[in-house]
């Protein structure tokens, strides 16, 4: 599988304090990868530096084969969406789309006019007096338009209502569909996550802390309730994410590809939000969380 | 292009992944007979548009119902239905309806409320699955 982005040993230092530290991690081309984790994490530090944005303190990152910022090759590679899609307010979507044309060479202005037209903006209208969602999908024409072999967005819906969200990310997903880019966007909105993303990291303290499908993430997390037991008694391709106890009641939540066949857990499913909670919560091997731990948790 | 015959939609709280849920509504209405040979499933753009899903996802899914020998996709055209799933057992619901009803109906006579009836129904079927595999 290749990589769109690579990162090894990457960190950044804002005078004494470490944004991203050692993070090492890869990114398969081909995917919308959603990146998620508590506020902190280095998620926005992440996107940027690969965006090159920002020049890494320590380690180094490979976007789509090259070194981010390094020409205008690599530039036009790469498009990027900071977060609260960021647009000049007192030019007009016409005026974006002109600058977006000198500035990008592989500028597909078909495309941008085409989605401005759909989307019903009026071209002489200043940035500054759309609305939110009109403003994000401003942003996303001209990341789009680029014709980027990855799209980089940082909390591209955070500030949009429900229906702007979901109008957003039909227009990426059809992209998607259309011109077959790989997309890389972080979230707190793990819903939504749930449906444009097919892969998934979840970042804590700069550590990938989970990785993998969506699909496969889903099919193999189940929630087992019964009669108190010992986790040890579990067969060993089930692993414990963790456990809780009441003196008759044991919940775990276990990863494990094989079906449970034990009648005495009754098997719940988890949704992906429950899924990411759980490993959001869960100290990192040999560390202690510094939050009061709200479940019992087995390592 | 011709309208599509069915919509797929997603149940976000059901922790059953999006591409398990396109598979399950494409098996579903072959059963119920809502899809016939030669149907053309909605294509991965449509999907893709209508529901803000990923177009993996949908490719995932019809994938995995071709390889079950439902589907066959035609290049440049389309995902068509192959083979329906409204089959002889479906001759075989009613009865099955009636002898479920009369058996409903003793189970609340016996004094058992709905949260008992489905704990029983869902702990024979478990225990009658293990044993099947077993």
């Amino acid at each position: 599988m290749s990589a769109v982005l690579r990162a090894e040993g990457l960190g950044k230092r804002y005078r004494r304090r470490w944004a991203l530290s050692d993070c090492t991690l890869d990114i398969p081309a081909g995917h919308v990868t959603g990146l998620v984790g508590p506020n902190g994490a280095g998620k926005t530090t992440l996107l940027s530096l690969a965006a090159g944005m920002l020049a890494p303190t320590s380690g180094t990152v490979e976007v789509c084969g090259g070194r981010p910022a390094s020409g205008a090759a690599q530039l036009a590679k790469v498009g990027f969406v900071a977060q609260d899609t960021p647009t000049y307010s007192r030019l007009s979507v016409g005026d974006h789309l002109r600058m977006g044309a000198r500035l990008n060479p592989r500028w597909d202005d078909t495309l941008a006019r085409a989605r401005i037209e759909r989307l019903g903006l009026d071209p002489a209208k200043r940035a500054g007096k759309l609305s939110h969602g009109q403003r994000g999908q401003l942003a996303l024409t001209l990341g789009l338009a680029k014709r980027p072999e990855l799209l980089i967005l940082d909390e591209p819906v955070a500030s949009l209502d429900p229906l702007a969200r979901r109008e957003f990310l039909q227009g990426l997903m059809e992209a998607v569909a259309e011109h077959g880019l790989s997309v890389v966007l972080s979230s707190h909105l793990i819903a939504d996550l749930e449906r444009v993303c097919d892969h998934l990291i979840v970042l804590v303290d700069s550590q990938v802390r989970l990785v993998g499908d969506v699909d496969t993430l889903l099919a193999t997390h189940h929630r087992l309730t019964g009669p108190r037991r010992d986790p040890p008694a579990l067969p060993a391709d089930q692993h414990v994410v963790s456990a809780s106890h009441t003196d008759r009641q044991t919940t775990l939540v276990v990863r494990t590809s094989a079906p449970i066949h034990d009648p005495a857990w009754t098997v719940g499913q988890l949704g992906l939000e429950d899924v990411v909670l759980e490993y959001m919560r869960r100290p990192a091997d040999g560390q202690r969380g510094s939050r009061p731990a709200a479940l019992e948790v087995l390592r | 292009m011709e309208d599509s015959v069915i919509e797929f939609s997603l149940d976000g709280r059901s922790g059953v992944s999006p591409y398990l849920q396109v598979v399950r509504q494409v098996r579903h209405a072959l059963r119920l007979g809502l899809l016939r040979e030669g149907d053309q499933l909605p294509t991965v753009k449509d999907v893709v548009a209508r529901l803000a899903i990923n177009p993996n996802t949908v490719l995932k899914a019809y994938r995995e119902l071709e390889r079950d020998g439902l589907v066959a996709a035609r290049p440049g055209i389309g995902t068509f239905v192959t083979r329906s799933l409204a089959d002889a057992s479906l001759a075989a619901h009613e009865p099955l309806r009636q002898d479920l009803r009369r058996w409903l109906a003793k189970a609340r006579r016996a004094g058992l409320d709905e949260e008992s009836i489905e704990a029983l129904f869902t702990s024979t079927f478990r225990a009658t699955a293990e044993q099947d595999i077993a």
